[in-house]
C-alpha cells in the first residue's frame, strides 16, 4: 500500500504507477456528479457545463448551506453507490476526459474498460464519514444545473488532500471488488458447510 | 378544565422539545456500545487499509460531535420502538409528539429530507410524511413510564432488509444460507462492520419485526435461548471468516455482531428476516417518567 497526493489537472503519467489497493488523496477540482448528470450527458447528449478534463468527479449528493450572494458551504457530503452509474461511466469517461471517479462500493466491466482505455481511476471514499469529507472541501467554486435540486446539482468544489481514497479500479482495468467477490463467495460456501452441520435444532 | 388543558399542551411541547434534541444527539454521536465495539475492532485490525478506514471513522465521529453535524449525510427515516405504560399521561399524544419531534429536529440539526410521498412522488421537504416516521408500539401494564428507542440509518443498509418464509424441511440450515447469501451480495455495500439483526418467526412480518428489534439490542448482548445464542455465535464467526472488512474492502473482522430475536412459528413455516445495521448505528434509548423526567440509556456523559 502506497500513499500519494494527486493534484488536478491530472495527466495520464500521474496515474501510471497507481494500482488497486493504493491510497490516494486529491487536491484541486472535484465535481459532484451522479445519476441525472450522467443521464443528461450520455442519453440526452446535453454537454456538461464544466470542463472535467483532468479533473475528478464525486458520486455524491451533498447537504449545502446557502449563505446568499452565490456563496455556498458544504455541511455534509458522502459517497452514494457507484454501481448506479455503471451503465454510463465508460462513455462518460470517454466524453469528458475525467481522470478520477470517487464513489462507494465497486463498479463493473464497463467502467473497467473505460478506465483502461482512457487512463482513469475509480476510487472509494469510506462512506458514512460525511463531516470529515465536508471539512476537506475548501470552498464551492461554482454550481451548475441547479434545476436538478440540491443533491443532483453539479457542485464544483475545491478540495485539499481529500481522502482517504482507496483505488478500486486502476488504469489497467484491474478491479478489486470483482476480485474480492470471488474470494468472499468461496469462503462463504466453506462457512455454510461448517455451520449447517451444527444447527440441526429440528429433530 | 382550562388549566388542565393548558398543562397538557405545555407537557406536549416539553416532551417534543426533549425528543427533538435527543434525535439531534443521535445524529452526531454513536451509542456507547457501538463506540466501544468500533474501538475494539479498530485495535484488533491487522489489514493496513482497513486500519485507515477505522481511523477515518474515528476522526469523523470526533468532528461530528464537535461541530454537532450529522455524522453521515444519510439520516434515514426515523424509526421508533415504543414501550408505553398504560398510565403514562401523554399516551394519547405520543404518536403526534414523536412525529413533530422529527420535524423540529430536521429544521434544527439539519437532517436530510428523506420523506417522499408514494404515487404522488414528491419530497415533502419536511422529513415527515404519511406514516413517516415509523412508530412501532407495545403497551406495558401497570406502568406510568415510557421507553423509546430511536433509530436512524439510511437507504443503503437497514431500510432494505429482506425476509422469506422457509419450509421446515429447509430447517435452520436454510436460515444460515439465507443470512450468508445476503452478506456477500448486499452486506458488502451496506457499510460494514455491520450489526446483523436476524428475526425468526412464523411469517414475513413477524420475522421482519423481530429482525429490526434485534438491532435495538445492545452490541455484545446474547439471546437467552441457548440454541439461538449458539446460532448468533456461529453466524458471527462465519461472517467474520468471509473477510468482508470495513467498506467491503477486506479486513480481519466484518461485524459488530449478530443479534437474533425469535418468536414461535406455525408447524409448517419458518419465517426468517435480516436487517443489516451499518457501522454508523445511530440508535438511542430514552425513558420518561410520568413527570417527564428523562433518562438516556445509550449515551454516556451527554446533555440535551
Ligand atoms: S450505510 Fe450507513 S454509514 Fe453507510 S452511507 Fe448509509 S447510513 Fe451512512
Amino acid at each position: 500500500m502506497r500513499k500519494k497526493v494527486l493534484t488536478t489537472p491530472i495527466k495520464d503519467e500521474d496515474l501510471k504507477d497507481i494500482r488497486t489497493g493504493d491510497l490516494i488523496y486529491l487536491t484541486g477540482t472535484l465535481v459532484t456528479c451522479r445519476d441525472v448528470a450522467h443521464r443528461r450527458l450520455i442519453e440526452k447528449g446535453v454537454p456538461l457545463p464544466v470542463d472535467l478534463k483532468g479533473n475528478a468527479i464525486f458520486h455524491a449528493g451533498p447537504i449545502v448551506r446557502d449563505n446568499g450572494n452565490e456563496n455556498y458551504e458544504i455541511v455534509s457530503v458522502g459517497p452514494t453507490t457507484s454501481m448506479r452509474m455503471e451503465k454510463f461511466e465508460k462513455e462518460f469517461i470517454a466524453e469528458t476526459g475525467v481522470k478520477v471517479i470517487v464513489g462507494k462500493g465497486g463498479m463493473g466491466k464497463n467502467t473497467e474498460e473505460g478506465c483502461r482505455e482512457h487512463k482513469a481511476l475509480h476510487v472509494v471514499f469510506p462512506a458514512g464519514n460525511a463531516v470529515l469529507a465536508a471539512t476537506k472541501v475548501e470552498r464551492i467554486k461554482e454550481v451548475h444545473w441547479k434545476d436538478l435540486g440540491m443533491p443532483e446539482s453539479l457542485w464544483v468544489c475545491e478540495v485539499k488532500e481529500f481522502g482517504p481514497l482507496i483505488v478500486s479500479i486502476d488504469t489497467e482495468g484491474s478491479n478489486v471488488f470483482e476480485q474480492n467477490k470471488v474470494e468472499f463467495n468461496k469462503k462463504k460456501e466453506e462457512q455454510y458447510e461448517l455451520i449447517s452441520k451444527q444447527v440441526g435444532f429440528i429433530n | 378544565m382550562e388549566k388542565v388543558q393548558m398543562n397538557k399542551k405545555q407537557e406536549v411541547e416539553k416532551m417534543t422539545d426533549i425528543i427533538s434534541k435527543f434525535i439531534t444527539l443521535v445524529s452526531y454521536k454513536l451509542p456507547k456500545d457501538v463506540e466501544t465495539k468500533l474501538k475494539e475492532l479498530s485495535a484488533e485490525e491487522t489489514n493496513p487499509l482497513a486500519k485507515i478506514i477505522y481511523e477515518t471513522m474515528e476522526e469523523n465521529q470526533k468532528l461530528a460531535s464537535e461541530l454537532k453535524r450529522p455524522s453521515c449525510q444519510d439520516t434515514g427515516v426515523l424509526q421508533y420502538f415504543v414501550k408505553c405504560g398504560d398510565n403514562f399521561p401523554l399516551i394519547g399524544q405520543l404518536d403526534n409528539i414523536l412525529k413533530q419531534s422529527v420535524y423540529k429536529s430536521t429544521k434544527e440539526t439539519p437532517l436530510r429530507h428523506n420523506s417522499v410521498e408514494t404515487f404522488d412522488e414528491y419530497n415533502t421537504g419536511e422529513n415527515i410524511g404519511n406514516g413517516s416516521p415509523s412508530i412501532f408500539w407495545e403497551i406495558e401494564e401497570d406502568s406510568d413510564k415510557v421507553e423509546i428507542y430511536t433509530y436512524m440509518a439510511g437507504g443503503g443498509c437497514t431500510l432494505p432488509g429482506t425476509a422469506t418464509v422457509l419450509m421446515p424441511g429447509e430447517g435452520y440450515e436454510g436460515v444460515v444460507k439465507f443470512v450468508l447469501d445476503r452478506m456477500t451480495t448486499y452486506g458488502l455495500n451496506a457499510c460494514p462492520p455491520l450489526l446483523v439483526g436476524v428475526g425468526i418467526g412464523t411469517s414475513v412480518e413477524t420475522a421482519a419485526m423481530n429482525s429490526k428489534k434485534a438491532l435495538m439490542r445492545p452490541v455484545g448482548s446474547k439471546n437467552t435461548n441457548e440454541n439461538a445464542a449458539k446460532m448468533e455465535k456461529l453466524l458471527e464467526d462465519g461472517i467474520n471468516a468471509i473477510g468482508l472488512g470495513p467498506q467491503g474492502l477486506k479486513g480481519s473482522k466484518s461485524l459488530m455482531g449478530v443479534n437474533v430475536v425469535n418468536t414461535a412459528r406455525h408447524p409448517s413455516t419458518i419465517g426468517v428476516a435480516i436487517n443489516t445495521g451499518c457501522w454508523s448505528h445511530r440508535r438511542g434509548k430514552i425513558t420518561f417518567d410520568a413527570n417527564l423526567n428523562y433518562e438516556i440509556g445509550t449515551h454516556e456523559g451527554v446533555t440535551l
